[in-house]
């Protein structure tokens, strides 16, 4: 067990408070530093396209796990982060510039559809969320003038002050950058003020209006910060593909991040990267697994879909709280090892739930 | 204690055909505590709900002050310096017991988003008195063993205590609590009846509770309102309202 020793209150605010907290960190940021200069090109771009998922679910997490808005849509802010990149490029918008600017844009965009949306939640929020997505896969389809339509759009290649940033190892670095800086202010916003009014939001809007908070624009400032999150997912997620076309961002894209954030463990952001870790690798491994199987076996249709539903379905069934909560009761069986008790995680029973209101 | 903080003046609501309450009228005078009883569906809590404007009253009027309570919005009323807890417990139950306290801080300054999103010297600032004021409530209710702890694995007494930390960390001036005793057992009743004293004479609350144990009440209010069906049947002292024919009538139904 570890026992904090504060002296000052600032001491408790620190992300990393323990010394093997700082080891496994900094080891891991060196693993990940020196990585392209072992790994092959194929490792690398594959890894580029972890890191781009984890920014997604990292944004999805922000609405979905934090403040416990469902959204089956957000598919269409990775189209509209990457459409916008993709297009700034094209008319000659440095990248450094473009994209922030596309992360504001959909932010903005968040706000557009949050407004609306928020007067309505669970199921029919969900239900909101993913006719706009189909909405946006539609008008993106149509809008040939700017999106290329159907046919698709050619992304430029990424460049940073003139130099070329082409080769994998550069976009590698690129998206790992981006990815740290999201994680970086992602656990700033958490442990402050607005942060914490996601989580009142979450769990009892009663008592978060008797407290002051502003729920509803609360609520639309989470779908804004969500939004751009995502939004810069997909402008990074326009160079990893160098061809857009409105089928990349359909429904599929929108259930997988709600796969990663379900799977990874609701409210917690170690959980949304670790979620998108498995769910981006899963179909690498599916592939490596198939000439194992029976050829009757790997030949069906489907078998990724197939694979991915049973993976959730084990998940919801056995472990709700997801890859950070099986990490959590790992990491306190080890710490209190011979005294550990298995009640230690059990969900406290809810006392008198008769009466509440919105 | 002739300052009044609340004015509630002939207020009425109505669910439908159903008048909850019905030309209530009655005074918080500052620096006291109130207790309002009555049998089930009074409308103790609806009056607490139609002034931390749960419920928009069908008329009357609701002055804090200077500021009518009609014309604000829900949110705003924690603003006014108006605290409250649930007779349910509505915890924020995935947070930790600290968090839910700093929820408490919401009203004051927190810092602008971008100052947050990059955690600059003014937050942290603004961070460090904010745990400053919420360690001191934790002192008070005595709740430093559970800082850390959260909400869903504590048990229900202490949840009740937690809600009442929450409500004073808004430092408010008035604090309506709504069956603050009901669920705990004699002892935890009797440091509740303790702290209801300190939070009056100590911090200098106002107090306005919705509860049933009378030994409570009598403990600690300094006047006592019973309503039956949405209106005001008796007022006076515990012993007073204890004794009046009307009051017994309506608890016994006669």
């Amino acid at each position: 067990m570890k026992f904090d020793y504060n002296t000052r209150y600032s001491d408790s605010f620190k992300l990393l408070r323990h010394t093997d907290q700082r080891i496994a960190y900094g080891l891991l940021l060196m693993v990940l530093v020196a990585l392209p200069w072992v790994a092959s090109k194929f490792l690398m771009a594959e890894l580029s396209y972890v890191f781009i998922l984890c920014i997604a679910s990292l944004g999805l997490m922000v609405l979905t796990g934090y403040t416990g808005q469902v959204s089956l849509g957000h598919a269409a802010f990775v189209a509209v982060g990457a459409y916008a990149h993709a297009w700034m490029l094209s008319k000659g918008v440095p990248l450094l510039l473009s994209l922030p600017l596309s992360g504001l844009l959909c932010a903005a965009f968040g706000v557009a559809v949050g407004v609306p949306a928020i007067r309505v939640s669970g199921l029919y929020l969900a239900m909101v969320t993913l006719a706009f997505s189909v909405i946006v896969t539609h008008v993106i389809g149509h809008w040939g003038s700017v999106t290329g339509g159907f046919t698709g759009l050619a992304v430029n290649d990424p460049a940073i002050f003139g130099a070329a940033l082409s080769g994998p190892k550069a976009f590698y670095f690129l998206c790992l950058a981006v990815l740290v800086l999201v994680i970086l202010a992602l656990l700033n916003v958490l442990r402050s003020g607005l942060g914490r009014a996601f989580l009142g939001v979450r769990d009892s809007e009663a008592a978060a209006y008797s407290l002051g908070i502003h729920v509803s624009r609360v609520k639309v400032i989470a779908f804004a910060l969500s939004a751009g999150v995502t939004g810069l997912a997909g402008a990074l997620l326009a160079h990893h593909t160098k061809y857009l076309t409105p089928d990349a961002f359909t429904l599929v894209l929108s259930m997988e991040l709600v796969l990663m954030v379900v799977i990874g463990g609701l409210g917690s952001l170690r959980g949304a990267v670790l979620g998108a870790v498995l769910i981006s690798l899963l179909p690498t491994l599916i592939s490596r697994i198939k000439p194992l199987l029976p050829e009757q076996i790997a030949k069906q249709f489907g078998m990724e879909t197939f694979i991915f539903g049973l993976i959730l379905a084990l998940f919801v069934l056995f472990e709700p709280t997801g890859i950070n909560g099986r990490w959590l009761k790992f990491r306190a069986l080890v710490e209190s090892f011979p005294l550990y008790r298995r009640d230690t995680f059990r969900r406290g029973k809810r006392y008198m739930k008769s009466e509440r209101y919105k | 204690m002739n300052t009044r903080l609340l004015e509630v003046r002939d207020v009425s609501l109505s669910f439908g055909g159903v008048r909850a309450i019905s030309d209530l009228s009655f005074d918080v005078h500052a620096g006291e505590v109130l207790a309002i009883i009555g049998p089930n569906g009074a409308g103790k809590t609806s009056v607490l709900n139609v002034v931390t404007r749960v419920f928009s009253p069908s008329s009357g009027s609701l002055k804090c002050g200077d500021q009518e309570l009609t014309r604000i919005k829900r949110h705003e009323v924690a603003a006014l310096g108006i605290a409250r807890t649930f007779q349910n417990i509505e915890l924020f139950e995935a947070a930790t017991v600290m968090d839910n306290l700093l929820l408490g801080r919401h009203r004051f300054a927190q810092g602008a988003w971008w100052q947050q999103v990059l955690r600059t010297p003014t937050v942290t600032a603004l961070e460090e008195a904010s745990r400053a004021a919420v360690e001191e409530v934790i002192e008070f209710l005595d709740l430093s063993a559970w800082r850390n702890s959260l909400v869903s694995s504590l048990p229900y007494g202490v949840r009740k205590v937690v809600e009442l930390g929450r409500a004073l960390a808004t430092q408010p001036k008035l604090l309506f609590l709504d069956e603050p005793a009901s669920g705990l057992n004699p002892e935890e009743t009797k440091h509740l009846a303790f702290w209801i004293d300190d939070i009056r004479t100590d911090l200098g609350i106002t107090v306005v509770m919705v509860e049933h144990d009378m030994s409570l009440v009598s403990r600690v209010a300094d006047r006592v309102i019973c309503m039956a069906q949405g209106k005001v049947l008796a007022s006076g002292t515990a012993r007073e309202v204890q004794g009046n024919p009307l009051v017994i009538s309506a608890y016994l139904g006669t």
